[in-house]
Parts: C-alpha cells; structure tokens; sequence
C-alpha cells in the first residue's frame, strides 16, 4: 500500500510538470485557435537562456556567481527573451498567415520548432547544462519517519509552483483589462474584434504570456533533468495531456496532467513488467485514446457541433 | 505557345478523361520516364544513384501515402514513419520465414500488414477529428517503434535490434549494383504513383475529397463515412509500408525500429507542404526537395561562411533555415511547389503573348 501511494504521489506530481508544459499549449489555442506545437522548443528555448544568462552575466556585471541579483536578472532577461519571441513570431509567422486553415498554422508551428531550436542552440551551445534552483531532490524526512512515504522536496516544490502559476493565470484571466480581453478573444474573434479588442496586440500578450509559463516550466524540468536537447520532447509528453483535459480548457491541463502523470507511473509500475516495461513512451498516448472514444472532446474541451 | 491544347480534340468519352489529356504532358510524361528510367542509371555514378535518386524515389512513394491520407482525405496523421516501420520489418519477417518468398510478392504482403495496423489506428478518426487525431495518430508512432523494440521476435533475436535486408532476388536475377536497385525502385515507384492518380481521380478518391471538405456533409449525401477514411487509412499504410520495406530493401539495407521516429514522420509531412498537399505530382517534388535540401546546405553552407564555424554551427544553421523555409512556403505558396508547376504551365500556354 505505501509503496502504492509512494508511486501514485510521485506520479502526480510529475503529472503536475507535464500539465505546465500543456498549460501553454491551452493558453495560446486558446486566444489564437493556433495548435503551437514550437511549445517544447520554447521551454527549451526559455531555460537555456536562463541558464547562459546565468553563466555569462557575474562576468559582465562582476557579481558573485550564486548571488540572487544574478537569479533575478537572469530570469528577467530570459523572460525578455520570449516576449521578444513571442512577438517576433507573431509578426513574422501569424499575421501572414491569418485566416489559413488551421492545419497549416500547425505545421507553421512545426517550422517554427526547428527555428527555436536552431537558434537556442546557436546562441548559447549544445551541451548539457545543470540548473540549480537551490531545491535538494531528496525525500520529505517527516513523510519518510512517520508513514514510509517517499515524496521528493522537489517534486512538492514544483508542484507548489504549478499551482501559483495557475493561480496567478486565473487572476489575470478573470480581474485585469487585458484578460477580459483575452476571454472575449477566445471566445469569438469576429465579436472581440468588432468592439475593438486589438486582436494582434492579443495575441502578443498570448504569446508572452506563454513564454513565461515555458519559462517557468523549462526552469523546473530543467533543474530537474539538466537543461538540454530533451526538453523538446516535453511538448511530446504534454500532447495526450491536451487531448484528455481538451484544448480548450486550463483546469483540463492541470486535470489531464495529473491523470496522464499518475496513470502512467502506475502503468509502468504494475503492468509494465508485464509486457517487457518502457510502456512510459506510449501508454499516455493510448490511454488519451481510449479516452477520446469515449469523449471526443476531452474532458473539459468544448463540445464541437457540426454544421452543414 | 509550347504549351497549348489547341488542334486537340477529344471524340470519345475514354480521351476526355484520359490521365493526361495534353498531348505536350503525355509526350512529357514518357520522356520523363525515359530520362530517370534509362539515361539516369546509364549516365550518373554510385553516389548520385545511393544518395539522392533512390531515397528520393522512396520518400515520394511515402508522401504520396500520406498525401491520400492526409491531402485527399482530411486525416493529419503523424505516424507515417511507424507504417513504413511496419512495411519494412512485415517485408523483412516474411522472406526471412516464409520459404522461397518472391520479393514482390513479400512486397505486396508488407504493404499489406501496414495497411492491416493502418486500419486497426484509424479507427479512432470515426469518432475524433482534427488536431485530437493528429495526436491520436501519434500513439501509432509510439507503439508501433515501441513494439519492435520490445518484442525481439521482429528482428529476428538480433542482439542490437537492428535486421539486416537480405538480398532481393526476382526471377533468379540478384538485384546488387545501385543501378540494378535503383531501376527496380523506379518502376514500383512509377506503377505505384500512376495507381495513386488513377486512385484520386476515381470515385474512391473523389468521396475522399467530399469527406475532406466536410465529412457531415459527405455523410448527409450518402458517401459512408467510416468505410471512405478506414479506406484511406489502409491505402496511405499500404503506400507507407511498400516504402518503408524498399527503404530496407533498396536504400539503406540495415534497418532499426528507431530510424523510423518521429522525425522521420515530420518529414514526410513536409514533403507533402512543400511538396503540395492533395497532389501527386507534389509528393515527388516535395520529397525532393527535403533529401536535397540537407545535402545542398551541408555543401554550401561552409563555401558561404568558411570552416571556422564549425560542424554544430552548420547543423544548428541548417535547422534554421529548414524550419524558416517551412514557414516560408506556408506563407508565399500554401499549395506548394505543385502549385507553381501549374501557374508555370498556365504562363507557358499564353508565352510569348500576355493575355
């Protein structure tokens, strides 16, 4: 039984990383309707920055490496970073392509992965970099003493993260200006636009808003598993997460994370052994499969209505 | 003024839908085949013949598989490299256990089982759509890799994974010198793209546009929904699996489960946008166009910037330029390079007049 909860809370909580990952993926379908599959390129993109600023910066500055003015500044930059790029993407690769169908978009989003990429790692090398966020990945001593569970600080920690991450999105979504704006956005583009909510000026703060959720996400994974290639491959993970939650729908991501992160160490764990184990790559996509026999749209997405 | 139907006049029903109705395309088409089919493999060396000519060959038979899936009958798919995966392992197993296989025959039952587990995954598009089966598609990806992978009767208890293409025999003639394999490739290619025209200009292939363009709407005027996609599905895997099988066979000649990724599939879906999505034609240029591009970049990029750069600075280059070039055409010709085939064709019928 504690082994059980042992396997179920770590699943959980690594359910909670991949639904940061699939978070930016709702945010920006959602506003845009655009499918943006560059969001693991982007996570890639945010936590390198991160880290050469990490690096460069005591040399250009003449500060302490470990000192938390680098910390701050650092991120600050990075986070600069994908405001510059979300915007650049916008400019450069949506507005040509408004009112394409949604497929191309997808597949422009694709092109716009190999760009990231390219450019994250022209800019600031390929090699494996670690990230210290000062958080030891070791078990919760109290949890250990009293009742034999092994749940990692860290794993709490990036949990406690998502959480106010989400928190904070749904702050800005329901009280400020610019997220009212966004909800009408998303709600119908044609209507936002005729009482003059500036759709392009939404769709750059989508985009920002996204490279901050990437940035966030890509500094946890990334102190998590060393800041590298790999980190594309979260929008991988974050994919079955979507289809299971809806694309829709920022409760579907958190929900959908943590079904797909808990199911699939439990998979892993229970049936694995059974079939020769790795079940980890697929079985997610299976199971958002299953699922989606049963609800084509999700659990959260919104109920699509064919019309002739 | 090359390029006009003038004078030509069709009496009968048969000449009107002929596949190439223009005397010019037909004249065309055959010195085509006359100049890849013959002076091609007489004329260029080994390296042309292994590098450029017979992956290019099999990658247009690939995106011609997934632009019916995808270009003729609405259904993103990203797994295209799992059925070729599946073509190529199938192709394997079935000479290596079935004594005295013909290899076309190994071929057909390649395609066969490729088009068997491209059923069994499409399965699901009768129930989801649009970008929820785009990543349906991709549990396919997974598992099928995943699958040879694990179960080492696949490759036949090799240590490492990797299978070894034995040789292709037809008719007691061993198919071993480039130009041998490179001609045998053309001519399944060649009859397998004429059947894929054929295909899309039939019924078949128009009831695939019809639920391409609206499938509720295909549905309410009676074409039957869940038989026009699984058709799809099984024709774009058995394409899929047929080149996934020469690519063993005729290209590569070692093959391992993890070449077949996700990568793999990602370019064959550029392919078909560069290439033209819904067009037969595309799918050959497309596919082109993807195994040159590398090759052209890798040649001229250090010529441009000198060696100093170094190797990661050309493939980081290289990725840039192909992602750039991805959005590029999405941007200035959305229907690919088939589409300015044909506005090239429409300018040659008027030159040298303007209107």
């Amino acid at each position: 039984m504690q082994f059980f909860i042992e396997v179920l809370v770590g699943g959980l909580l690594s359910g909670v990383m991949y639904a940061l990952v699939a978070l930016g993926f709702v945010l920006i379908y959602k506003a845009s309707g655009v499918f943006n599959f560059a969001q693991g390129a982007m996570v890639f993109f945010a936590a390198l920055t991160f880290v050469g600023f990490q690096e460069v910066l005591p040399g250009w500055l003449g500060l302490e490496a470990d000192s938390g003015v680098v910390f701050w500044l650092a991120f600050l930059l990075a986070f600069i970073a994908m405001i510059v790029l979300g915007i650049a993407t916008e400019r450069i690769v949506l507005r040509p392509l408004v009112n394409q169908p949604h497929i191309t978009l997808f597949m422009a989003t694709i092109g716009l992965t190999y760009v990231v990429e390219g450019i994250a790692q022209m800019a600031w090398g390929a090699n494996v970099r670690g990230l210290d966020l000062g958080i030891v990945d070791e078990p919760i001593a109290w949890l250990m003493d009293n009742y034999e569970i092994g749940v990692s600080k860290f794993d709490l920690f990036a949990a406690g993260m998502a959480a106010s991450l989400v928190a904070l999105l749904a702050i800005l979504f329901q009280y400020t200006k610019v997220g009212r704006a966004l909800r009408a956005v998303a709600d119908d583009h044609q209507a936002a636009l005729s009482i003059g909510i500036p759709l392009q000026t939404i769709w750059r703060v989508v985009w920002a808003v996204a490279g901050f959720v990437a940035l966030v996400a890509g500094m946890i994974w990334g102190a998590r598993n060393g800041v590298q290639f790999a980190l594309t491959f979260t929008a991988l993970k974050a994919l079955p997460v979507l289809i299971l939650g809806g694309f829709t729908s920022v409760p579907g991501a958190i929900v959908g994370g943590l079904i797909i992160g808990a199911s699939e160490k439990l998979a892993e764990v229970y049936v694995g052994p059974f079939v020769g184990g790795g079940i980890e790559g697929w079985f997610p996509y299976m199971l958002a499969l299953a699922f989606l026999l049963v609800r084509p749209e999700g659990l959260f997405g919104e109920k699509h209505i064919d019309r002739v | 003024m090359f390029y006009r139907e003038a004078g030509q006049f069709k009496a009968s029903y048969a000449e009107d839908s002929q596949i190439f109705p223009i005397r010019q395309d037909k004249i065309g088409f055959w010195v085509l085949m006359l100049v890849f089919g013959v002076a091609v493999p007489l004329l260029t060396n080994e390296y042309w013949l292994k590098a450029i000519l017979i992956p290019v060959l099999i990658f247009s038979l690939a995106a011609i598989g997934l632009n019916i899936l995808t270009g003729y009958a609405g259904q993103l798919s990203l797994g295209s490299a799992a059925f070729m995966a599946v073509g190529a392992f199938a192709a394997y197993n079935f000479i290596l256990r079935v004594e005295g296989m013909p290899f076309l025959v190994a071929l057909v039952l390649a395609g066969g089982t490729a088009a068997a587990v491209g059923i069994l995954f499409g399965l699901p598009s009768l129930r989801i759509k649009g970008f929820y089966l785009a990543v349906a598609t991709l549990a396919a990806q997974f598992f099928i890799v995943w699958a040879l992978v694990k179960f080492p009767w696949f490759s036949n208890y090799s240590s490492s994974g990797v299978v070894t293409a034995q040789e292709v025999t037809i008719l007691g003639y061993t198919f071993s010198s480039p130009e041998a394999k490179y001609v045998l490739t053309f001519l399944i290619v060649a009859f397998m793209a004429l059947l894929a025209k054929n295909l899309v200009r039939s019924s078949t292939g128009r009831a695939w546009m019809a639920v391409r363009d609206m499938d509720v709407a295909a549905q309410v005027i009676g074409f039957r929904l869940m038989r026009t996609k699984l058709l799809a599905f099984a024709v774009s895997s058995f394409y899929c699996g047929v080149a996934g099988a020469l690519y063993a066979y005729t290209y590569i000649g070692t093959v391992e489960p993890e070449g077949f990724n996700l990568d793999l599939s990602f370019k064959i879906l550029f392919m078909i946008i560069i290439g033209g999505v819904g067009s037969i034609m595309g799918s050959f240029l497309g596919a082109a166009f993807i195994v040159l591009l590398p090759i052209f970049l890798d040649n001229v990029v250090p010529l441009v910037f000198g060696d100093a750069l170094g190797a990661g600075f050309v493939s980081n280059f290289q990725l840039i330029v192909f992602g750039g070039l991805i959005i590029f055409f999405l941007i200035v010709e959305p229907h690919g390079l088939a589409r300015l085939w044909q506005i090239a064709k429409e300018k040659l019928r008027l030159w040298p007049f303007p209107h």
